[in-house]
């Protein structure tokens, strides 16, 4: 053994080490299969890997270590992530069997990568160092490359991934250029030394700088304004599963690293970012919304929505508190949900005739498809916050804890877009309700996507009528992170 | 006498140019390139910082960049071929398929 590291440091990363096996089998199944028609056995091996992984995670409910001298932290708020990753990653391979089929492409390397996806978004949680953190980070970022351009004959397809790549890589650099900023002013590149070493440097100019940059490089991953200009394009080319797993996974997961960087890494300085978030939050929750309201291509409209979401988001991060931080979760939770479900509905439009991502396509949806139309209508309202859908909870609790640190003039930003975005919402949903019927080949609601559409309006409703267990669950994830008082 | 101020200089000065180079260049190949001036200007930093330090736990960081980097060059450059095979071009200004 090399020093630091124990056996028992093996046993805390135990969810890693199964997810990694995991994916390898998929990877070996992959050629052992390739023979047959190997496309939903080979999302059964996917779904067993991520079905092990939060099997392995329960005996770790309780722990609060750090592993290998303080690399990876295993604790609750980790666990949370862990969980609503994993999820995530359940529902995209249960809606990617069938948009795989349509497009006509071999799995293939598909369900692998998004398992190693999965994979960075959980070291990217537990990350406490800014070398784990960097490793989660392009584990995960590099396989949203491949994926974004999975269907290599389509041309959006390949645009999206050009886009995503360069931006990715950008704000790769930027991020690293503060952070090598962050390890030469404190000596450590250990996110709990260094809070401790930045404790009476915080006039230092370099200081200032480099939490400038990280909060730049991770404001691209987030997609804040003015940094969110590759999210509406590679969203509309990457496929449809993939850009509903890269809105909520990796946005979930950029999330994490944001709180763990400056909750955990310069509390100190919680000045200069509450302000720097203060002006991202408002500025992205507006831009956002106002760009969504013109879209006519829905993907490219849940596009902007979702980046509307990032900056409701950044209101639990200025705030600070652990009920800004439980909020954060709890809302990341819901958004998981009614955003798997809207992009499942897309992907049920996705046919091999029609494209299927316009707003025009959903015309008449309710005579065709009434529970199709009936999940939309829900996961609309959801994202738009109207009760008792678990997104009103979500945002409720978001803004509550906004006016519980005194950022009122936040909260106030935050329904004032609120209530702007519903427009946008409301459309989609008067274009499946009192539209004249498009004619179309049929709607074939297949066994996976069903349940993943089941999944995700279950949760959406349950939540909205009864969250005690998730607020509960989040609190004390919340608690086991530092918060700036 | 060489001070890890010099340093700090020399890689400011490549994060500038690399920055410059992605804001300004055309061509795939030429952004990609400042990408990793940047990167490299990050590993000058890391590497002057680890020898204030008098620890080489800056040398690490800056030997996992580099593998990142490589990573990334592997899959980037896949990605470019692939555009490049569809639509024989590597400006950026050519990518115009999705805009709102």
């Amino acid at each position: 053994m090399p020093p630091g590291l124990s056996t028992l440091d093996f046993y805390y990363i135990r969810p890693e080490i199964v997810l990694t096996a995991g994916s390898l089998v998929v990877l070996i199944a992959d050629v052992l299969l390739l023979r047959r028609r190997s496309g939903n056995a080979l999302a059964w091996v996917t779904l067993a890997a991520i079905g092990a992984t939060l099997l392995s995670l329960v005996p770790l409910a309780n722990t609060r270590v750090e592993v290998a001298n303080g690399l990876i932290a295993v604790d609750q708020f980790a666990l949370f992530f862990k969980v609503v990753f994993l999820i995530a990653a359940a529902i995209t391979v249960l809606m990617s069997t069938k948009y795989l089929e349509v497009e006509g492409v071999p799995p293939g390397e598909y369900y692998f990568l998004v398992l190693c996806a999965t994979l960075g978004m959980m070291i990217m949680a537990g990350g406490i160092d800014l070398v784990t953190i960097l490793v989660g980070l392009e584990t995960m970022a590099v396989s949203f490359y491949i994926l974004a351009g999975f269907i290599k004959p389509n041309q959006r397809s390949n645009e999206a991934a050009v886009k995503y790549f360069l931006l990715g890589a950008f704000s790769l650099g930027i991020l690293l250029y503060g952070m090598s900023l962050m390890y030469g002013l404190s000596g450590s590149t250990n996110l709990r030394v260094m809070a401790a070493a930045f404790v009476g440097q915080e006039s230092d100019p370099r200081l200032v700088l480099a939490v400038i940059l990280v909060a730049a490089g991770v404001g691209f991953k987030i997609a804040a304004v003015p940094f969110h200009m590759w999210a509406p394009d590679v969203y509309e080319g990457a496929p449809t599963p993939i850009t509903a797993f890269l809105s909520v996974g990796s946005k979930a997961a950029s999330f994490a690293m944001l709180l763990r960087i400056f909750l955990e890494g310069m509390p100190s300085m919680n000045a200069d970012w509450r302000l720097l978030f203060e002006a991202l939050a408002i500025v992205t929750m507006t831009l956002g919304n106002v760009a969504a309201l013109t879209q006519s291509n829905l993907k490219r409209m849940l596009a902007y929505s979702s980046i509307a979401h990032a900056g409701y988001l950044l209101i639990g991060v200025v705030a600070g508190t652990e009920r800004g931080v439980s909020a954060m979760l709890i809302y990341l939770f819901v958004y998981a949900f009614m955003q798997l479900g809207a992009f499942a509905v897309l992907v049920l439009l996705r046919r091999r005739d029609v494209i299927g991502d316009e707003l025009k396509d959903l015309s008449g949806l309710y005579v065709r498809s009434p529970f199709a139309a009936f999940a939309m209508l829900l996961f609309m309202l959801s994202l738009g916050g109207i009760p008792p859908t678990a997104g009103f909870m979500g945002k409720f609790w978001l803004f509550s804890a906004a006016i519980d640190a005194q950022y009122y003039g936040l909260a106030v930003i935050g329904v004032l877009n609120s209530a702007v975005s519903l427009y946008y919402y409301i459309r989609v949903v008067v274009f499946m309700y009192l539209k004249k019927e498009t004619m179309g080949s049929e709607l074939v609601l297949g066994p996976s996507l069903a349940v993943a559409l089941g999944v995700a309006v279950v949760v959406t409703i349950v939540l909205g009528v009864y969250p005690r267990l998730l607020f509960e669950l989040a609190e004390a994830s919340a608690a086991t992170l530092g918060a700036v008082r | 006498m060489i001070t890890p101020t010099h340093y700090m200089l020399l890689s400011a000065a490549l994060f500038i140019i690399g920055v410059i180079g992605v804001m300004v260049r055309r061509n795939i190949i030429i952004i990609f390139m400042s990408i990793e001036l940047i990167l490299n200007a990050v590993n000058i930093n890391l590497v002057a910082f680890s020898r204030e330090w008098q620890h080489a736990v800056g040398q690490v960081f800056a030997i996992f960049v580099v593998a990142v980097a490589a990573a990334e060059a592997a899959v980037g450059l896949g990605i470019i071929l692939a555009f490049y095979r569809n639509k024989e071009t590597v400006n950026i200004d050519e990518m115009n398929l999705m805009k709102w």
